[in-house]
């Protein structure tokens, strides 16, 4: 390995020699490596994917070009375009709740940061992090089932009437499995968000008291401009894990009933794996990229102009 | 302290609330799981005698021990060899005056938002060529690629952040691009690497997609894959798929519960990308 030439003489010269000089290609043989993997795995791949979404292919036969038709069926076909839609819906339980709550919670462990029961919440939420989705996915649909925990608890507390079969139950099961998901990263967000409250300076809330203002008050005036950083995180984590959900629904429902709880993601998998549509499968996936860089990339953005 | 008895007790019951969302489904299935074996555990029931057995039933029907190995295997195959790279090039991108150097951070850092899904199909495909379906090559080759981004960006990250002056004082000395590299960053960098060691060790360990998509055999893929193969042939016998799967987590468990401050630290400096 040469050593990087720092180039000491001030004198000048032909631009070309100067940047040639100043240039160090050693240190691409370090990048080397990480770049032949993510070239042969990644992007290799990603331009396969655009390129079967221009063709009719069923894995096996012969391709036939067609043009943007797989792009346009992502946009008729009921099944498809229902996917992309129940992806936004999850954004809600992935989402919005997950940061809701974990605000909630977040500021509730701060004032209680004294004691060892803040410091056990904060493990006890973050424990579904650490754990296989798909276990996840197992866990609830034992919970959900007829005779599960929810409807067991229903029936004791004298509501057996809106006992229910929640994740073949065509108005429940997507909500249901979205619950999932608010398990999933309840913990994860308030664990975020408490290391943001730690990062607000103490002066503020001092201030905040002087004023005499109460709890919400304060939460509103110094609490939550004060997170704006880590909301756009938590915000940005969890919006790709609810569009690309996978794991959760294929053991929970499997996109059913019917295609009540059918997410991109495993409408990409039964195309390529069931049906042998491999340039629809693609379309789709170029689709669900794109959707997922538009909403995160101005959500980044948000988060660079603030913090 | 400002905070009154009574909203303190407002605070711990809404925490509790909180706690029991989380638990209260695993102890569920630990319910399940402890009912006799031929039974339909129903609802919300305490069981007795508890019937430990059924994890013994569990271990050996869902084929633990060989799939732990699997997982292991897949483990070591990636995650070493995807530190080693992402720190390499994380080191040669922080250089000065790296030629590409800011095209070339730009283009990892542009798979950092990329879905496993975008890739599944095509990856099938490079795998059915090279004729590794059967093998976990197939899952550990295209995971050490996928991990790139975030470890490159993360190590980058780490180098760029060390003061030029420590390097220029090596340099200075003599010392070679190497041996800067071994002798002075590599050990500033241990809780940069062992953060994204944690990271590298969950994503594969939970691999999911790629595990069920890419390896035809359950007993090749990881844990939480053969999970799926489990539920899909047992979704009858409740008591036997909760124990089972109870088996399954239990090992991240415990690995969380020993190591709870590292994840937790690497799972939020993990997501600051």
């Amino acid at each position: 390995m040469t050593l990087p030439t720092e180039s000491r003489s001030r004198a000048p010269r032909p631009r070309g020699a100067r940047l040639r000089l100043r240039w160090n290609p050693a240190a691409l043989l370090w990048v080397l490596p990480a770049l032949i993997m993510y070239a042969a795995f990644e992007l290799y791949p990603l331009t396969q994917t655009v390129r079967y979404s221009f063709y009719r292919w069923d894995g096996i036969g012969v391709a036939t070009w067609s043009g943007f038709d797989n792009y346009v069926r992502v946009f008729t076909d009921a099944e498809q375009f229902a996917s992309v839609v129940h992806a936004f819906v999850l954004i809600l339980f992935f989402t919005v709740i997950p940061v809701g709550l974990g605000l909630v919670a977040a500021a509730v462990i701060r004032e209680l940061r004294r004691g060892p029961f803040a410091s056990v919440a904060q493990v006890v939420l973050f424990l579904p992090q650490v754990l296989p989705l798909a276990a996840a996915g197992i866990i609830w649909t034992w919970i959900y089932a007829p005779d599960g925990m929810i409807n067991g608890f229903l029936r004791a507390i004298g509501l057996g009437f809106v006992t229910r079969d929640w994740l073949s139950d065509f108005d429940f099961a997507l909500p249901a499995v979205g619950v999932i998901g608010s398990w999933v990263s309840l913990g994860f967000c308030t664990v975020l968000l408490l290391a943001g409250i730690g990062k607000i300076d103490p002066s503020l809330y001092e201030a905040a008291r002087l004023d005499g203002a109460n709890r919400v008050q304060e939460f509103l005036a110094v609490t939550l401009p004060g997170l704006r950083r880590e909301i756009v995180v938590a915000c940005s984590v969890t919006i790709i894990a609810a569009l690309s959900s996978f794991d959760v629904i294929y053991v929970a429902t499997n996109g059913g009933p019917g295609y009540q709880t059918l997410v991109p993601g495993l409408e990409i998998y039964h195309l390529t794996f069931t049906s042998q549509q491999v340039g629809s499968a693609s379309a789709l996936a170029v689709v669900l990229t794109v959707l997922i860089l538009a909403v995160v990339i101005p959500l980044q953005r948000l988060g660079r102009r603030t913090g | 302290m400002r905070v009154t008895p009574a909203s303190r007790a407002t605070n711990v019951i809404v925490l509790v609330a909180f706690m029991l969302f989380t638990l209260v489904p695993l102890f569920g299935v630990l319910s399940a799981a402890l009912q006799s074996p031929d039974s339909t555990p129903r609802g919300f029931s305490i069981p007795w005698p508890l019937h430990w057995e059924n994890f013994v039933t569990a271990w050996n029907v869902a084929n633990v021990p060989p799939l732990m190995l699997s997982s292991g295997i897949i483990v070591v195959g990636v995650v070493p060899a995807a530190l080693v790279f992402a720190t390499f090039a994380g080191y040669g991108l922080a250089q000065p005056r790296v030629p590409f150097g800011r095209a070339l951070s730009i283009l990892f850092v542009g798979g950092l938002a990329l879905p496993a899904e975008a890739l599944v199909s095509p990856l099938y495909y490079q795998m059915r060529d090279l004729g590794l379906l059967d093998n976990r090559l197939a899952i550990i080759l295209p995971l050490i690629g996928l991990y790139m981004p975030f470890g490159v960006f993360w190590m980058q990250t780490h180098f760029a952040g060390i003061p030029v002056e420590l390097i220029e004082a090596a340099r200075i000395d003599g010392a070679s691009s190497w041996r800067i590299f071994w002798s002075v960053q590599l050990p500033l960098a241990r809780s940069a690497i062992s953060a994204l060691m944690i990271l590298y060790f969950l994503w594969t360990w939970n691999q999911f997609l790629l595990s069920i998509a890419l390896i035809n055999d359950p007993l090749q893929r990881t844990v939480a894959g053969a999970l799926g193969a489990f539920q899909g042939q047992y979704s009858t016998n409740i008591v036997l798929l909760c124990a089972g799967s109870l088996l399954i987590i239990a090992p991240s468990l415990i690995v969380y519960l020993i190591f709870q401050r590292q994840f937790i630290g690497a799972l939020l400096q993990g997501s600051h990308r």
